[in-house]
């Protein structure tokens, strides 16, 4: 049984040194397969810690499977996957090996048993996929890059301290429950945080995405917030504070995301806002709420995934991504514009389509523990979720006014890999039994009934209402060329420009100090020299002959003296 | 652009008959409230067309916030674009250029 012992990440690893070694069709059959070769293997794996070894004295388990992490395996195959035939038409090696190793970094967090793995591969993740943002090779990327790079080393480091401190209270490194107890809680929730796009943390997000390259923004959606959602519910199911965290991670991205001109980044936006719903589900804590966030968790990684592949395929064919500077698209690019519909209705939560049969799972669990005004608030976040993401992508895309583009459909690999995933959205949200059987616990919950169709059918087509209704009045905000102001103002120009004019107040009161001395000393030289020039001067004073003659009769005594004692 | 062929939403009627649509679905789901028996787990959904009406008023609300938000928000959209540039490098942006998309 040695295939047991193969961690998922290796096949990945692997695969990453074949294609910086290959090219052409010989590395593209070896990328494809590599998933679907690992994605069967995992399907074998039972549930169990499957490697361990002792490191100093700490038992550490670097491959652990239970239903939790089998799930998030599974859904980062697919994303691999998916992400992999979409790029298939890359060629640059250093995005075709950077995405294996990120893809095999997020497989080894979500197997990692302990929290010293977990750390490696938590800075894997961001060492790789910088790579995914530097391969736009504009400067523009380059500064964003850094920027992302920056903050997800310090939410590493902030959980190599956590651990430090957990191992210390605990006595143990494995990756359970932890709870908001003691300094280690605390540290490693908030490196959870940053990876997971808190508010106020969640700039490198929206920061980074959209500047990476076409595929790379694909990669990326689906597996660094993930890792962060499976950490969250690994470590803190039940802890309160995530529920109002993950309320306002809903509501206030859709808000920048209605007047966002640039369409990757209304779906950065949007993505802040799906996992504020799992993390809301992981807050509640409940079997439902849990089942609700993983699955929700599952279900994103492939309806985010295609829309970032329609945007990415408007990108690629037109060379434009702001709303501002499309429109009319539907009219050569039909089959993206279908494919992006569908992605567009499952992020939506319609009925039939992958989102509602997750979502709903949350919402419910919202209102059976009693948490109403959240419960509000997720209810307007779906409505504006419709809104910016199922309304505003496809609409100023592919149609609103013409700009008069005229480019054909993307390539052939990247269409295919947009129908698997449209594919999968519909499947999941028609049969969703098959994705709940996948689920932790088995709470018999079914979608499917007529108050729920019905409540979210009119949530939703009232909302589209809202839309035309705003339309037709003029008053929905155009798509204009602009930068919008968000929290990373705070580090990118409050804060440099504060240290600027902190640090030029020291320089001015130095020299001033500096000057103010120097004056001071010159003053006080030219009173002594004043003082004591001329012929009255301490320094021109004539002196008897005798003074000096007694005088070295004093030293000859105090050397006599000097020569006394010493004997 | 004259002998283009007309597509789908080019002749103001579909996108009429599209809204018309809507606007017939929209009726059927409010009158569908009044029909169909639900189950309701919080007394707020008792209220006749809470959904619906939450759903309009809702989105209303966020594009109204949402465009307020643009006075103080909104800059030009090469705000951030001299960061941490020095002289040469603006020099060389004119040579290469600062948007490349065929990634």
């Amino acid at each position: 049984m040695w295939m047991l012992e193969i961690p998922p990440f290796l096949p990945f690893f692997i695969g990453a040194l074949i294609a910086a070694v290959t090219r052409g069709t010989l590395r593209n059959v070896i990328m494809v397969a590599i998933p679907v070769v690992s994605a069967f293997h995992l399907w074998t794996v039972p549930e169990g810690v499957h490697l361990q070894f002792a490191f100093l004295d700490y038992q550490l388990n670097p491959y652990r499977a239970d239903k939790l992490s089998l799930m998030f395996g599974y859904v980062f195959h697919i994303a691999a996957f998916i992400a992999i035939i979409y790029s298939l038409h890359v060629r640059d090696t250093v995005q075709q090996v950077a995405a294996m190793l990120y893809a095999g970094s997020g497989l080894g967090a979500v197997f990692a048993g302990d929290l010293l793995t977990l750390f490696v591969f938590w800075e894997l993740l961001a060492f790789t996929s910088v790579f995914l943002i530097w391969a736009r090779r504009t400067r523009r990327s380059y500064a964003a890059g850094m920027r992302y790079l920056i903050i997800q080393v310090l939410s590493g480091v902030i959980l190599l301290a956590g651990a430090l401190f957990y191992a210390a209270e605990n006595g143990t490194l494995a990756f359970g429950y932890i709870g908001l107890e003691g300094i280690a809680g605390w540290l490693i929730f908030i490196a959870f945080g940053i990876k997971c796009a808190f508010p106020m943390a969640h700039n490198w997000l929206t920061d980074a995405y959209p500047e990476a390259t076409v595929t790379g923004t694909v990669f990326l959606s689906a597996f660094t917030t993930k890792v962060a959602v499976y950490a969250l519910a690994r470590g803190y199911p039940g802890t309160e504070l995530l529920v109002y965290i993950g309320a306002v991670m809903t509501c206030f991205p859709i808000f920048f995301a209605v007047i966002e001109n640039d369409l990757r980044r209304v779906l950065a936006y949007s993505l802040i806002n799906q996992v504020g719903f799992m993390v809301v589900g992981i807050g509640i804590g409940t079997a439902l709420a849990l089942n609700g966030a993983i699955s929700h968790a599952f279900n994103d990684v492939i309806f985010k995934g295609l829309l970032f592949m329609s945007m990415g395929a408007v990108l690629h064919m037109t060379g434009r991504i702001n709303g501002s500077d499309l429109g009319g698209l539907y009219k050569t690019m039909p089959k993206t514009t279908v494919l992006c519909i569908v992605g567009a209705a499952s992020i939506s939560a319609f009925p039939l389509f992958s989102g509602f049969v997750s979502k709903s799972m949350v919402m419910s669990a919202a209102l059976e523990n009693g948490f109403d005004w959240i419960w509000l608030m997720l209810l307007f976040a779906s409505a504006g979720v419709f809104h910016h993401a199922g309304i505003k992508i496809p609409y100023f895309a592919f149609f609103a006014h013409d700009s008069g583009i005229r480019v054909s459909d993307p390539p052939n690999n990247m269409l295919l890999a947009m129908l698997i995933a449209a594919v999968l959205c519909i499947a999941i949200g028609v049969y969703p039994s098959a994705l709940y059987s996948l689920l932790p616990y088995d709470t018999g919950y079914n979608p499917y009934d007529a108050t729920h169709v019905l409540a979210q059918t009119q949530l939703l087509f009232f909302s589209a209402l809202a839309f035309v209704w705003l339309n037709l009045k003029g008053m929905y905000p155009p798509e204009l060329h602009s930068t919008n102001l968000d929290f990373d103002w705070t580090y990118r120009r409050l804060l440099p420009n504060a240290l600027r004019k902190t640090f030029a107040v020291i320089w001015q009161a130095d020299l001033a100090m500096r000057q103010a001395f120097l004056v001071r000393l010159n003053g006080g030289l030219a009173f002594l020299s004043q003082r004591h020039q001329g012929i009255s001067g301490l320094l021109s004073r004539t002196y008897p002959a005798g003074s000096m003659v007694m005088w070295v009769a004093v030293i000859l005594a105090a050397y006599l003296f000097l020569s006394f004692i010493t004997h | 652009m004259e002998n283009e062929k007309t597509y789908l939403f080019d002749k103001p009627e579909n996108v009429k008959r599209l809204l018309h649509i809507l606007y017939g679905c929209c009726g059927l789901l409010f009158v569908l409230d009044f029909v169909i028996h639900r189950h309701v787990m919080h007394s707020w959904e008792n209220l006749w067309g809470f959904y619906p009406l939450y759903g309009f008023v809702g989105c209303v609300v966020l594009v109204l916030v949402a465009t307020w938000m643009r006075t103080f928000l909104m800059r030009p959209e090469d705000y951030y674009a001299d960061e941490g540039k020095t002289e040469l490098d603006k020099k060389s942006d004119a040579q290469i250029g600062e948007q490349n998309v065929d990634a």
